[in-house]
């Protein structure tokens, strides 16, 4: 996934997983979910749903939650919250430029190009 | 608006927050090896340096640049911060074309570098400690830029054309903690302390910090409250300042423009706005119904950044001297008084007297051409010194002529002038020009001869140990070989040609 050497190398720590804190408690409580926050983050995710997808997906998405606060009871103090599974620290990369794509091949999977740039509707409100 | 900015501070205690974005000069992005725009690679059109990560392309694998950490460190480090022994990123989701990941990876609530301060110094040489809340890494967005009316349409509607080749640069972005007490200085504050933080970023060769590539860009924080006692005001952000003039405006007019709202027993509004170059002020940005709810979370493509402290270490040792000690240590060298030093660096003249005593001239000397004739044809041109078409190599060259004794301070300025106007190098000028000094007796003598020929009674005069009229008779020699004599030895050879 990525190219190590040198300095980078010398810098990774393979496991350094007891130096990570936990995730900030913040992000690890939820709330239940019902449908007044699926509107809101569909509306924050600009995914449009029907009422009956709301419904469903408040739902679904409840009973996800509720597993996890499960696990969450399960993991005792001793547990450290971890935002990635696998333990590693520091994986850098050279500051060593590589290929970069063809900017004709890039634009022609766009709806629409123009002067070398994507073209992407005004966003209303947007000052000009 | 009716309250002026010196009625408004009389009334108020302005309150400032500033954050700085900082385009790190890396040779490649933060996430991908793209080459940066920031970092020497000139882009020949749009969406050249782009990768699929910079791309935000479906399956593509942001990794850290260890180089942009390293500089993230340096530039903790040199505000005095505390640098983390872990820390993230974090995904912040907001959809704009610009990201076309639809989140910007940044980090939230575990920056790489927190609580420091930095110490700036006002040009009267008052000196205001700035309190630093934060330095965190980030990745730069990419560009839009509008179309609008009827030229470029596309299917009739007005759009927006977008550029990646900036997504992606490394950012450092510095936050303040309010910064209170400044009172009436608060824009001189603001710009200074921008203008420290360039300074800085050049030092430690972190980002060219050209403010008008949009290297640095600030967000310029104010509040007002009745008294320095008084809780904080309700704050505007105005976003992207990008120059040190418009963020000194920006404050002026943001602390009158608000006083002038509560004055009015109005209320400020918590919002964004923008500054404008022409009148210099600012007005409401875009609202955003979503603001503020960026649905932080941990970047999961990414493990933690740990910093190992031997490394933070290894990096404090190789810190190179910071602007401020580089200006004490000068002022030191070079004997000037503190009003001196002031004015020289005021004048942006420190580099430029710096090279130019490392080419030969004396701190004195070097003062002299730059703070004296350089900085009046700089003023009367309205171009800052450095852009006056002559190196501190050719004034060091100057200089070294006059001390050789080739030529004096008025002939000096001559050569300058043919300096100036592309004649080529002092030695040149004074070549082409014929301007040295007349050492050879001869041709003197020629002069001093037909002098006296003319004024035989001052010659007599002279004779009888009457020496009033010796002036005008060096004057005119001195008029006759156009300045190029020396006065001392015009007047040993009349003195010579009288009684010999």
């Amino acid at each position: 996934m990525c190219a190590l050497s040198g300095d980078a190398l010398e810098r990774m720590s393979v496991d350094a997983r007891p130096e990570v804190p936990a995730v900030p408690h913040r992000l690890a409580t939820m709330s239940t979910i019902d449908s007044a926050e699926v509107v809101r983050l569909a509306g924050l995710a600009r995914i449009d749903l029907s009422e009956d997808e709301v419904t469903r997906l408040a739902g679904e998405l409840d009973v996800i939650v509720q597993a996890v606060a499960t696990v969450s009871e399960v993991a005792g103090a001793d547990v450290p919250a971890t935002s990635h599974p696998i333990p590693l620290t520091n994986v850098f990369r050279d500051d060593v430029p590589g290929e970069t794509l063809d900017t004709a091949a890039v634009l022609s999977q766009a709806p629409e190009a123009q002067d070398d740039k994507f073209a992407v509707p005004q966003i209303l409100g947007e000052e000009v | 608006m009716s309250v002026t900015y010196e009625d408004a501070v009389t009334r108020y205690d302005p309150v400032l927050g500033i954050e700085v974005h900082v385009e790190l000069g890396t040779r490649t992005k933060m996430f991908d090896d793209a080459p940066s725009p920031a970092g020497g690679t000139e882009p020949e059109h749009a969406n050249q340096l782009v990768t699929p990560v910079s791309l935000g392309l479906p399956g593509a694998l942001p990794v850290v640049n260890g180089t942009a950490v390293e500089h993230a460190i340096k530039i903790g480090l040199a505000l005095n911060c505390q640098i983390a022994e872990v820390c993230r990123f974090a995904r912040k989701n907001y959809f704009y074309p610009d990201v076309p990941k639809n989140f910007q990876t940044s980090q939230y609530d575990e920056p790489i570098a927190y609580e420091g301060y930095l110490d700036v110094e006002l040009a009267d040489g008052t000196v205001v400690r700035v309190e630093i809340e934060r330095a965190h890494m980030e990745e730069d967005a990419g560009k839009n830029t509008h179309v609008g009316g009827a030229a470029g349409r596309i299917h009739g509607a007005s759009h927006s054309l977008v550029d990646y080749n900036r997504a992606g640069v490394p950012l450092v972005e510095i936050v303040t903690k309010p910064i209170t007490g400044v009172g009436d200085r608060a824009p001189e504050v603001a710009r200074a302390y921008v203008q420290t933080l360039r300074d800085i970023f050049r030092a430690l060769e972190v980002s060219e910090a050209r403010m008008e590539r949009g290297n640095v860009r600030a967000d310029v924080n104010v509040s007002l409250r009745p008294t320095p006692t008084s809780p904080l005001g309700t704050r505007t952000e105005t976003k992207n300042v990008n120059s040190f003039r418009s963020i000194e405006r920006t404050v002026r007019f943001e602390i009158a423009r608000q006083a002038e709202v509560l004055d009015g027993g109005g209320s400020v509004l918590q919002e964004t706005r923008h500054f404008h170059e022409d009148d210099g002020s600012t007005s409401p940005g875009r609202v955003k119904s979503d603001a503020e709810d960026y649905r932080y979370f941990p970047e999961p493509d990414l493990v933690p950044v740990a910093p190992s402290r031997e490394w933070v270490e290894q990096i404090r040792a190789t810190l190179p001297e910071l602007p401020a000690a580089r200006r004490r240590r000068l002022q030191g060298d070079w004997g000037y008084a503190d009003a001196e030093m002031r004015d020289v660096v005021n004048a942006g003249a420190l580099e430029l007297i710096e090279a130019t005593v490392a080419a030969g001239a004396s701190p004195a000397a070097a003062r002299k051409w730059w703070m004296g004739e350089l900085a009046r044809t700089a003023k009367s041109q309205d171009v800052a010194l450095e852009e006056l078409p002559v190196t501190p190599a050719a004034i060091g060259e100057l200089q070294t002529l006059v001390d050789a004794g080739r030529i004096n301070d008025k002939l000096a300025r001559q050569v300058l002038e043919g300096v100036l106007a592309g004649e080529g190098s002092p030695e040149q000028v004074l070549t082409a020009r014929g301007l040295e000094i007349v050492s050879d007796d001869g041709p003197l003598l020629e002069v001093i001869d037909a002098t006296l020929a003319e004024q035989p009674d001052i010659v007599e005069k002279i004779r009888s140990g009457n020496l009033g009229p010796m002036g005008a008779i060096i004057g005119a020699v001195m008029k006759a070989t156009r300045g190029q004599a020396d006065a001392g030895r015009v007047r040993e050879l009349v003195m010579e040609r009288v009684n010999g």
